[in-house]
């Protein structure tokens, strides 16, 4: 067994922190695990699927989250230990299911980890997914290194077990995404038996997995988060170090606690400055927390995303008896911490810097000079752009193409994937919105009813494939039942690609690997009674013409298909391009041309240089992967493909 | 395990999304990670990715498990996949004692206009105590792909004498890492990167 199975005990591996997850619950022992993929949440299922069929247990990407979540508790229903991991966007498609989990209670241990993506990296929005266990009385822990990461979530099984309720670990992309030292445990070996047993071992003649009477539960449910606050008061995921008396207290957890004990040393404060680390987040272990709230008369809150622990702190302190310390606080409230984006060690430096009236110089200011003189232009910015040879670059330049030619305004309401970069340049700017997974055709039933308004301007949803399946058929269903008029454009690259190519139910193949029953989104469709055309992106002519021809249409919605791989999944499996290409540097004419450096300035797939010398564009060599589209796009025909 | 000189020791890996930056801080990582040091590597994921610029952080200590995060101005060595990125990271990062070793191939990001290859690395030797330029890119090229420019950095950063892991432990990581035929070909590109900072 290799990866994270690897039966080593005692041994230290070098593993990412969602790594560190998916080891924690195969020490847990889990018999399922689930989950939709998305940033920085993958590599969990990533690195459960290898071992899943070695180590006799069941692994699948879900449709969507909120039924990633369902599969879980359904093994948990049974009797089997499961896990579900997501983006912190997919716990908001899941809370349905959750809020309504959480009154019935579990059968065998059931763990939701939740990585959400402070700054929004790789997101929408930058939800702080803490939230939602507060709101839903979840305990939830928050590992502050990678060893927590995977100790934590072996615990979390047994917490849930021991609590009745499912639990929820809260990451963050600097624990999911970063590598650190684990130290592995035992992996268990014991047979594991399914039975679905619904008596409610308290009253026998309620059913266990329904919320109901939801009134009394709900009462349960505090019970349950008052014994959670119990066990957290001793738990050795919460710990304090420096003096006695502090003339800063640090009360922080999760990825915020590395950055703090970094601060503290760069500033040589360790004999001046205590930190307290917090790994159970809620329910908060409150008589632990008003321990130490004596230390100091000041208390700096470092965390990430919203002031959390700021103000369930400060709701604590609300409740202790007049007599009581009331300490000085800083944090996102009084402007010491940013209440938006993610932290680091410097942003850590500057808070308690400004606090306790000291200076910081990292480097000499000598050498600061000299680097803040080098000029902008010797760094020019890297905007996120499409792989060379991407499917969709083709895609948007035949759509930009077809709602020009058209000349009604038309625009196009967006989605959540890579092509969600049509935003920017990348896509020439077309995707006019982009909010969740689904809201492209969703938005644009609500356009399409707005006739009766004057409103005339063509939509265009788009969705990727993967999406489509997720969220994007109710509302495509929604459209032909209300009868709006909009064209959805599904971006068929037979991958969920932004995550990293994971299968789902249109490549007919499972998570495990398996061969399935591909759903054929085009026969879904046409069975809807849909006009259905599928078009090649990379056939610009065409494909320009069809969304032109089903633009042009009025009435209920109509589906363009644009099919083609994605470029890097076919570029692994090929190993070739399918074409040579090259300028041919007597048709170019430069800037003599007219075009005004279409290819380059333009079009922007990034294996094509602007060569300053010749005042030519040329193919770089190294990044070209020999599409050959830009050989349709020249005006002077100076691209020239060969095939290989 | 050698006494490291600087606790943390601070490398930053500097390049273009797709380069490979995530493989290579592995790599160096699983050296340390084999002689018992504590590593830490934070790195640029997702979105990023698509032609960006992205960077990875190691983080390497005796003693402690360090945040994914180098704090600004703090870094010790820059390993650049690419000489602008390499600048970018030695502006924000670099300070009077920070060595560099990068690879002098540029790529261009779409549509950006470029000053000469020449001023980029007058300011990169300028910002650098000390520096490697080295044109990994067209040595991997001649080894059949780009890609191996990755391994000849590798070697590169061994073969300068800077680093606390010697070859025997790089070449011991490669050869888990890599399957059969793969193997001979990265080899012959680590010793290639040896080479180049050894003349």
């Amino acid at each position: 067994m290799s990866g994270v199975g690897i039966d080593a005990p005692g041994s230290t591996q070098l593993f990412i922190g969602n790594e560190a997850i998916a080891r924690g619950a195969l020490e847990a022992g889990i018999g399922v695990a689930s989950a939709y993929p998305g940033t920085p949440s993958t590599e969990i299922m990533e690195s459960l699927i290898p071992v899943a069929k070695e180590m006799n247990f069941y692994a699948e990407w879900s449709v969507n989250e909120k039924v990633a979540l369902e599969v879980a508790a359904g093994a948990s229903f049974a009797g089997i230990r499961a896990i579900t991991s997501m983006k912190q966007n997919g716990v908001n498609v899941a809370s349905d299911f959750l809020a309504n989990l959480v009154m019935s209670g579990i059968g065998a241990g059931l763990v939701l980890v939740s990585c959400d993506d402070p700054s929004a990296i790789s997101s929408s929005n930058e939800q702080d997914m803490r939230n939602i266990a507060k709101w839903l009385d979840i305990p939830l822990l928050e590992p502050a290194t990678f060893q927590e990461a995977k100790d934590m979530t072996k615990w979390a099984f047994d917490l849930a077990e021991e609590l009745n309720s499912i639990c929820m670990i809260r990451s963050v992309t600097r624990i999911a995404h970063a590598r650190g030292n684990v130290t592995l445990g035992e992996l268990p070996k014991k047979e594991q038996k399914a039975h679905f047993d619904s008596i409610c071992p308290v009253v026998p003649t309620l059913p266990k997995f329904i919320p109901y009477p939801s009134a009394w539960l709900h009462s349960q449910l505090h019970a349950k988060l008052d014994k959670a606050q119990e066990l957290f008061e001793s738990s050795p995921f919460n710990w304090y170090t420096g003096p006695e008396e502090a003339e800063l207290l640090i009360i922080t957890g999760g990825s915020c606690w590395l950055y703090s004990l970094e601060a503290v040393n760069a500033l040589k404060l360790e004999s001046k400055v205590g930190i307290l680390k917090l790994g159970t987040i809620w329910p908060l272990p409150r008589k632990l927390i008003e321990t130490h709230l004596g230390k100091s008369q000041k208390i700096l809150m470092v965390e990430e995303i919203d002031p959390f622990l700021e103000g369930s702190i400060k709701e604590l302190v609300a409740d202790l008896p007049p007599a009581s310390p009331h300490p000085a606080f800083y944090g996102k409230r009084s402007g010491h911490i940013n209440a938006y984006g993610e932290l680091n060690p410097d942003l850590v430096i500057g808070a308690i810097a400004k606090i306790m009236g000291l200076a910081y110089q990292p480097r000499d200011p000598e050498y600061s000079k000299k680097a803040e003189e080098v000029p902008f232009t010797y760094m020019p910015p890297r905007i996120m752009t499409f792989c060379p040879g991407c499917p969709h670059r083709a895609t948007f330049w035949a759509i930009k193409n077809a709602l020009r030619l058209d000349g009604r305004d038309g625009f196009v309401t967006g989605d959540i994937g890579c092509y969600s970069m049509a935003i920017g340049p990348a896509g020439y700017f077309q995707e006019r919105t982009m909010y969740c997974m689904g809201a492209g055709a969703g938005v644009a039933n609500g356009l399409g009813k707005l006739g009766q308004f004057g409103f005339s301007q063509p939509v265009l949803a788009v969705c990727g494939d993967s999406t489509f399946f997720h969220a994007t058929i109710p509302a495509l269903i929604n459209g032909i039942y209300n009868k709006s008029n909009f064209t959805l454009v599904i971006l068929d690259n037979n991958a969920t690609a932004m995550t990293g190519f994971q299968p789902h139910p249109g490549t007919g193949v499972t998570g495990m690997g398996e061969t399935t029953t591909t759903v054929d989104m085009e026969a879904l469709c046409r069975s809807l009674g849909l006009q259905v055309d599928v078009c090649d992106p990379f056939d610009l002519e065409n494909s320009t013409a069809t969304l032109l021809k089903a633009i042009a249409q009025d009435g209920g919605p109509r589906v363009v298909i644009m099919r083609r791989e994605c470029e890097l999944v076919r570029g692994r499996r090929d190993k070739k391009p399918p074409y040579k290409v090259h300028v041919d540097p007597d048709k170019c004419l430069g800037e003599a041309c007219g075009c005004d450096r279409l290819c380059t300035r333009v079009f922007g797939c990034p294996g094509i240089v602007w060569d300053n010398e010749s005042g030519k564009a040329t193919i770089d060599e190294t990044i070209c992967t020999g599409c050959g589209l830009c050989a349709d796009i020249c005006p002077q025909g100076a691209i020239i493909r060969e095939a290989v | 395990m050698k006494t490291l000189t600087k606790d943390p020791l601070n490398l930053i890996i500097a390049g273009v999304g797709g380069q490979g930056n995530v493989v290579i801080s592995l790599l160096v990582g699983k050296a340390f990670i084999r002689e018992g040091y504590f590593v830490t590597i934070g790195e640029t994921y997702g979105a990023s990715q698509r032609s960006g610029s992205v960077m990875s952080h190691l983080r390497i200590s005796q003693e402690n498990q360090y945040s994914p995060f180098i704090p600004n101005g703090r870094a010790d060595i820059i390993l650049g996949m690419e000489p602008v990125e390499t600048l970018r990271i030695l502006q924000q990062f670099g300070n009077s004692d920070v060595i560099t070793i990068a690879n002098s191939r540029l790529i261009h990001a779409a549509g950006m206009e470029y000053p000469s290859l020449d001023e980029i690395i007058e300011a990169i030797k300028g910002l650098s105590a000390k520096s490697w330029l080295i044109n990994a890119t067209d040595e991997a090229v001649k080894l059949g792909d780009p890609i191996f420019a990755n391994m000849i950095l590798i070697g590169a950063l061994v073969g300068s004498g800077i680093f606390p892991i010697d070859s025997k432990s790089m070449e011991s990581v490669l050869r888990e890492s890599f399957p059969g035929e793969k193997l001979e070909t990265n080899m012959v590109a680590f010793t290639k990167g040896m080479e180049l900072v050894a003349r």
